[in-house]
């Protein structure tokens, strides 16, 4: 169990043996994301070219992240010509500090937050509510996730791991409803409860899906509303949005939303796609009096400085490769101990909260490329792994497995000796069954939970000189 | 042809019926099989683990061993794409860079070659019982193989095959990974191999011996009725 000493990889191998051996769980994530496979697929299917929508996607958003500093200030320039404000933010603690100080200038007292990534990113609701305000989550899943006192588990489908009768059970303890089973009922509790704290409070606080430069908006999408209701009732707005967020033109949008949602959901189209521009203008009579945005880098541009990784900035957050990861299906979303969960989250947070601390991660996948294949903005996820991996064991090797390395290629630039290797080892299966599965087995890890296959009693190599010396000999003889 | 196979230490010493059906398959097909003598490993595992100067040491061997071969064949998607994708980016700027371009253009997964080079599907083979096909991660989605072996085994008399559910989902080997995290790399074993049961076969085929040897190891231990074979095993056979 999670222990505030111990190194974040001992809680990951510690909780991944607890989310492995939870099997009604995984069925039920797994079941999940298969319907969620369906949609896709179906979705997917009406792009006459999914491939070149995808190339063109990764198009603009590499134009957009090799010139974040010509696409921001645009965006900057047309966004507070309307009134708007923007705070560039270098870490998490200037966007915490400029978000509680406007809240306390302001007087504010509620705040209603609508699902934002960036906001788990820094902590933003433990820093308001130590300053006395009240946070409320209006996103469904991520409503559920606060009043469970858990981050969220998937960074697009919150509480996806949660069954309705917990869902129920949770109302019931923390709301004092009623036990139901039917979803329209608990989706009708949260929505009586919310509807109260989009009215009262003065401050919402919110998230980006795009920024768009060439028309100084943000772009949000959504599926149930919520959103709209946290921009657009209370008095303050405040979009905590990731630097890389941003496209060139609003033009983009027409690619990106139906790529976002097709990957993310298998929808068409998300429910809600709002742009913002900026608070309320004169002569109309909705949206918030102060709008602004705050953009947040917090180590995104060590991943810019980065060329051979870069593209991981690409991402748009629809959690694709979540989704069609064995790893996150069969570990699930908070053994990852990270805010972006799966194999996006494995390549980002090394570089976001430190290499060594982080590394694990990289580690912890069988590279299957699934991930990549899904990736509707076409990052090289896998082999990024590998590149972590990489940089790595170059920064610190660790001290027993370079030893291994060292002598595994020693082994390995000798022909003759990799050969007489292989001839020992029937012997070694020979006596392998004598400390199977004890202490003493160097292959425990393995035959803990699989068989070892026995050396063949004659290898490849003998096998195959075999085979040309009865040829030869053949040959011979019928000369 | 002359056909210089690529021999994965795991068939070298685990799977040796595995090189051999590839060469008699060639031989009858009339193509000169030789396997270089001085071939290791491909250096997968290093290179899996960040330690990409002991790979590259590695990997130099394989340039030298197989310099003066005409094509390279391999037996494993994983080993396969290690020669083919991985060793440009090993030697990317580095004096070896072109031979390591030159051994990666060469480079044939079996049943690409055997479709896409050699143009070949029906090899006449025989083989009788319901199986389902495992797809290696590798040789799907790195070297971009999935239809070469069902091509061939389209073609041989006698076989039955079902698609399982989980076929592209990765069998939870992943090299070094497999004991690095046993609790997953097991769990995602579980998901395989209930996949495969779920068909009702009696054989798992792949082109991969490391998946089949995580594959035959869950199996083994839990199920014990399906087994285990190399696309080439099933080829092979008249």
């Amino acid at each position: 169990m999670n222990s505030f000493t111990s190194p974040p990889k001992d809680i990951f191998q510690n909780d991944a043996d607890r989310t492995t051996d939870d099997g009604p769980r995984r069925a039920a994530v797994r079941n999940a994301l298969h319907n969620y496979k369906a949609a896709r697929t179906r979705t997917g299917a009406t792009y006459t070219d999914w491939k070149a929508a995808r190339s063109a996607a990764s198009t603009i958003k590499h134009e957009a992240v090799n010139h974040l500093d010509k696409y921001l200030e645009e965006f900057e320039r047309k966004f507070t010509a309307r009134g708007g404000k923007v705070f560039w933010a270098s870490n998490s603690q200037q966007a915490r500090e400029y978000i509680v100080n406007l809240a306390k200038a302001r007087n504010v007292r509620a705040i209603v937050k609508s699902k934002a990534m960036t906001g788990e990113e820094i902590h933003l609701n433990d820093a308001l509510i130590a300053e006395g305000f009240g946070v409320v989550e209006s996103d469904l899943g991520e409503f559920i996730q606060q009043l469970k006192g858990e981050a969220p588990y998937h960074f697009v489908f919150p509480c996806m791991h949660l069954r309705r009768d917990e869902i129920s059970d949770l109302f019931h303890k923390e709301l004092g409803t009623a036990k139901t089973n039917s979803p329209e009922e608990l989706t009708m509790i949260a929505r009586r409860v919310l509807r109260r704290t989009y009215v009262e409070a003065d401050m919402g606080i919110s998230g980006g899906n795009f920024i768009v430069a060439d028309t100084g908006m943000i772009s949000i999408t959504e599926n149930e509303g919520n959103a709209r209701l946290t921009v657009g009732v209370p008095k303050i707005h405040v979009a905590l949005i990731g630097i890389e967020k941003v496209v060139p033109r609003l033009g983009d949008l027409a690619l990106l939303l139906p790529m976002l949602a097709t990957a993310g959901t298998g929808q068409h189209l998300t429910g809600y796609n709002s742009m913002y521009g900026g608070p309320r203008q004169p002569g109309e009579n909705d949206g918030p009096e102060e709008f602004h945005v705050v953009l947040l880098d917090n180590h995104r541009t060590r991943l810019l400085a980065d060329p051979e990784q870069r593209d991981a900035l690409h991402c748009i957050r629809c959690g694709a490769c979540l989704n069609v990861c064995p790893i996150f299906k069969n570990i699930g979303g908070h053994t990852y101990g990270t805010t972006y969960q799966g194999p996006i989250g494995s390549v980002i947070t090394p570089h976001f909260r430190g290499l060594q601390d982080w590394k694990h991660l990289s580690g912890a996948s069988s590279l299957c490329g699934a991930c990549t294949e899904t990736c509707p903005v076409g990052i090289d996820i896998h082999h990024h792994l590998l590149h972590n991996r990489r940089n790595a064991a170059a920064e610190k090797p660790a001290p027993g497995e370079g030893l291994l390395w060292k002598a595994f290629t020693f082994l390995m630039r000798r022909p003759a000796l990799y050969r007489l290797a292989t001839r020992f080892a029937p012997l070694g299966s020979m006596l392998h069954p004598l400390i199977e599965r004890s202490a003493l087995d160097p292959m425990i890890a393995w035959t803990n939970t699989r068989d070892f296959p026995e050396a063949a009693t004659k290898s490849f190599r003998q096998q195959f000189n075999a085979h040309q010396a009865a040829k030869a000999s053949k040959n011979g003889g019928a000369k | 042809m002359r056909v210089s196979l690529f021999i994965p230490c795991f068939i070298d010493s685990l799977y040796p019926n595995v090189g051999m059906s590839m060469v008699r398959i060639l031989e009858r097909l009339g193509h000169t099989v030789d396997v270089p003598e001085g071939q290791t490993c491909c250096g997968q595992p290093p290179f899996n683990s960040g330690y990409w100067d002991e790979a590259r040491s590695v990997a130099q061997n394989q340039l030298r061993a197989f310099k003066d071969a005409e094509v390279i064949v391999s037996g494993s998607g994983s080993c396969g794409s290690m020669l083919k994708v991985f060793y440009p980016e090993l030697f990317h700027g580095r004096e070896q860079e072109a031979e390591a371009k030159a051994l990666s253009a060469k480079t044939w997964e079996f049943s690409e070659f055997l479709v896409n080079k050699l143009g070949v599907t029906d090899l006449g083979a025989r083989f009788e019982g319901r199986a389902t096909f495992h797809d290696g991660c590798h040789g799907l989605r790195e070297l971009g193989t999935k239809q070469a072996p069902r091509e061939l085994l389209k073609h041989v008399k006698g076989l039955e095959l079902v698609e399982m559910g989980e076929a592209e989902t990765c069998c939870g080997f992943g090299g070094t990974f497999a004991v690095k995290f046993p609790q997953i790399s097991t769990a995602m074993a579980e998901v395989k191999c209930n996949s495969i049961c779920e068909t009702k076969a009696d054989y798992v085929i792949s082109n991969d011996s490391s998946c089949l040897m995580q594959i035959g190891g869950y199996l083994n231990r839990n199920v014990g009725t399906v087994k285990c074979l190399h696309l080439a095993e099933v080829l092979v056979q008249q």
